[in-house]
């Protein structure tokens, strides 16, 4: 079984983002950029799905700017076998993703392709969603639980009340949620490895898809801030303060 | 201008969700058909027959839609797209899931998690966990979108008396079963629509200890809530995570223990009318966006609210 898994090279989690003052988008020059940590999730997943004897090969896929490479390379140290990157120097909106996706699963013919459930900086949660609708394949998203049967998956999804199993036919897309796993760090043997791994790029347009976006940002803007609060002395105080105060309670 | 909203239900009632993304496409503007899809669900789309302004309501009652697994569902309402403008469905597990499908068979872009509606093409989303706020104009001639329900006032339910009409079901595209579900039961008010949320974190210390936080939600008549860390830890269940990968909550009163206030969970409780924090490290950033902050321990303060409360 082959795998394909989706990693997109992100603002890291832990900074601080920065609207820019022309309001055009968020401040990335300078900023440290990381595997969107869903992503980091799907890997992990796919390598333990190899390690298990399930998947025989795991292609990473990113697309976007020639750093992305340095997303696929962390990958390759966790133990993807290839990767492929799609360059592209344009904002590429989800529904242009899914048809890159979709052109290279047909050049691929994957078995399975993992993505993360979502991106965490246009924090879109579609990518997956729209790639399988395109290939007409079924799709398990937000997985907590990953269980590969023989022509079909038994998939375990977080839900709005709990938890839902849903079984799948094979080949299809997951999308994977935070508890599916917790990735590994790679070692650092296994990053010098990775550095003699095989990455193929592709322009976007070799791959024949129209990528041109069909959202236009008009502004982003920070949020409304809060008003500075106050802090208490005591319980006493903040039961005074909710009743006859902020009269919530 | 025709706009469809999708609703989410439990088959007898139609959820509170539904009803703000009835808001968004009231102020969107036109004739709003709802679809109420599942398995006995006519009570459902009588409830939605209620909600003011609704002018249809389609009913479509089949096994296959049961659970709303997304290869059927998006099968449907694809038989019934191209005649809207507008196709709404409320930012939860079966809109975030289903839409998107939907908007690819489309070939349209999907506007996900709408916090604010700004003119028929144009509408305000959160990205970055909310620490930015983008206004995003559409050009398709559809547009799908999923509306965050803690953004937009509840349209009133009650009076509306819109026709129900039956809409057939699609043929099954036989990809997907539903094999079983774990749902974590409660009496308390559901969480996204709770008055009152109280959320515990790590700093519960252990399962056990949480139901330190239950017994403080019952007392104020709350919803429960938790944060990742106390969810991964086992405290909590998935369902009960507040944040930018959570639910996303604005209830009038927000109370957060033992929460450090990482910005993966601001973005999902930042919005609330009033901020309580109780937490023993007067530097945690909770304290930034709290109303109310009370550095303690806080095996000793809710026990102290507790007993204040009672009293
Ligand atoms: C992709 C991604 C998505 C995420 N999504 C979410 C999300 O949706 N929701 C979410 O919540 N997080 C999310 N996170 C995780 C987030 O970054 C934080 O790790 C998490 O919110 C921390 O949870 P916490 O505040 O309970 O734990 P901690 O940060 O460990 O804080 C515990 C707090 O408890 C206090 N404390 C300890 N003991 C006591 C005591 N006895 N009395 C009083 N106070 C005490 C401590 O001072 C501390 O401030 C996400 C992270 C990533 C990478
Ligand atoms: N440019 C990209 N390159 C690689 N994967 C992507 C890209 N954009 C989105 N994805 C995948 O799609 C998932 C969901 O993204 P989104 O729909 O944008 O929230 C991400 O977690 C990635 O796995």
């Amino acid at each position: 079984m082959k795998v394909l898994v989706a990693v997109k090279r992100v603002v890291d989690y832990n900074v601080k983002i920065r609207v820019k003052a022309d309001k055009t988008g968020v401040e990335t020059a300078n900023v440290k950029m990381s595997m969107n940590p869903f992503d980091e999730i799907a890997v992990e997943e796919a390598v333990r799905l190899k390690e298990a004897g399930t998947a025989t090969e795991v292609v990473a896929v990113s697309m976007g700017p020639q750093q992305a490479q340095e997303t696929i390379r962390t990958a390759l140290a966790m133990g993807a076998d290839r990767g492929i990157l799609v360059k592209s120097d344009d904002d590429l909106q989800p529904l242009a993703v899914a048809k890159l996706f979709k052109a290279l699963v047909d050049k691929e013919s994957p078995d399975l392709v993992l993505m993360g459930k979502q991106a965490i900086d246009d924090d879109s949660n579609q990518t997956g969603q729209m790639l399988a609708g395109l290939l007409g394949w079924p799709q398990a998203t937000f997985l907590s639980k990953v269980a590969i049967g023989d022509g079909s998956a038994t998939m375990t999804r977080e839900i709005d009340g709990g938890l839902e199993t849903v079984e799948v036919k094979m080949p299809c897309v997951g999308t994977v949620d935070l508890r599916l796993n917790t990735p590994r760090y790679a070692s650092l043997p296994n990053i010098m490895k990775a550095k003699k791994k095989p990455i193929e790029t592709l322009e976007v347009g070799d791959l024949g898809v129209d990528v041109a976006p069909r959202l236009t940002t008009v502004a982003v803007e920070e949020p409304p801030a809060r008003q500075a609060g106050v802090m208490v002395p005591d319980v006493a105080t903040l039961v005074d303060k909710l009743r006859n105060e902020a009269k919530v309670i | 201008m025709a706009i469809l909203v999708i609703a989410d239900h439990d088959n007898t009632a139609i959820r509170q969700g539904t009803l703000a993304a009835m808001t968004a496409a009231q102020q969107i503007g036109g004739d709003v058909t709802v679809l109420v899809a599942g398995e006995g669900c006519r009570a459902a789309a009588d409830d939605a027959a209620k909600i003011a302004g609704v002018s249809k309501v389609l009913c479509c009652d089949s096994p296959l839609y049961a659970h709303h697994l997304a290869e059927p569902f998006a099968a449907l309402i694809l038989t019934i797209a191209r005649d809207y403008s507008h196709i709404l469905a409320p930012a939860v597990t079966m809109g975030k899931n289903t839409l998107p499908r939907v908007a690819a068979l489309l070939d349209v872009a999907q506007i996900s998690d709408i916090s604010g509606v700004v003119d028929a093409d144009t509408f305000v989303r959160p990205i970055y966990a909310g620490n930015a706020m983008a206004t995003v104009k559409s050009a398709d001639a559809i547009k799908v979108i999923t509306v965050r329900g803690a953004s937009f006032d509840k349209a009133a339910h009650g009076d509306g008396s819109a026709a129900v009409e039956d809409l057939a079901a699609a043929e099954d595209p036989g990809l997907s079963s539903f094999v079983g579900q774990e749902l974590s039961s409660s009496e308390r008010p559901e969480l996204t629509s709770a008055r009152v949320v109280v959320s515990g974190g790590r700093g519960m210390g252990s399962a056990e200890n949480f139901h330190h936080i239950e017994t403080l939600a019952d007392q104020l008549g709350a919803a429960v809530g938790a944060s990742r860390a106390a969810v991964d830890a086992g405290y909590a269940p998935n369902d009960f995570q507040v944040g930018q990968t959570g639910k996303i909550v604005a209830p009038e009163l927000y109370i957060a223990v033992g929460i450090s206030g990482a910005i993966q969970h601001l973005a999902g409780m930042k919005d609330s009318k009033v901020i309580v924090a109780i937490n023993k490290d007067e530097e945690a950033p909770i304290f930034q966006v709290a109303d109310y902050g009370l550095v303690a321990d806080l095996f000793e303060a809710v026990p102290a609210l507790e007993a204040a409360l009672a009293s």
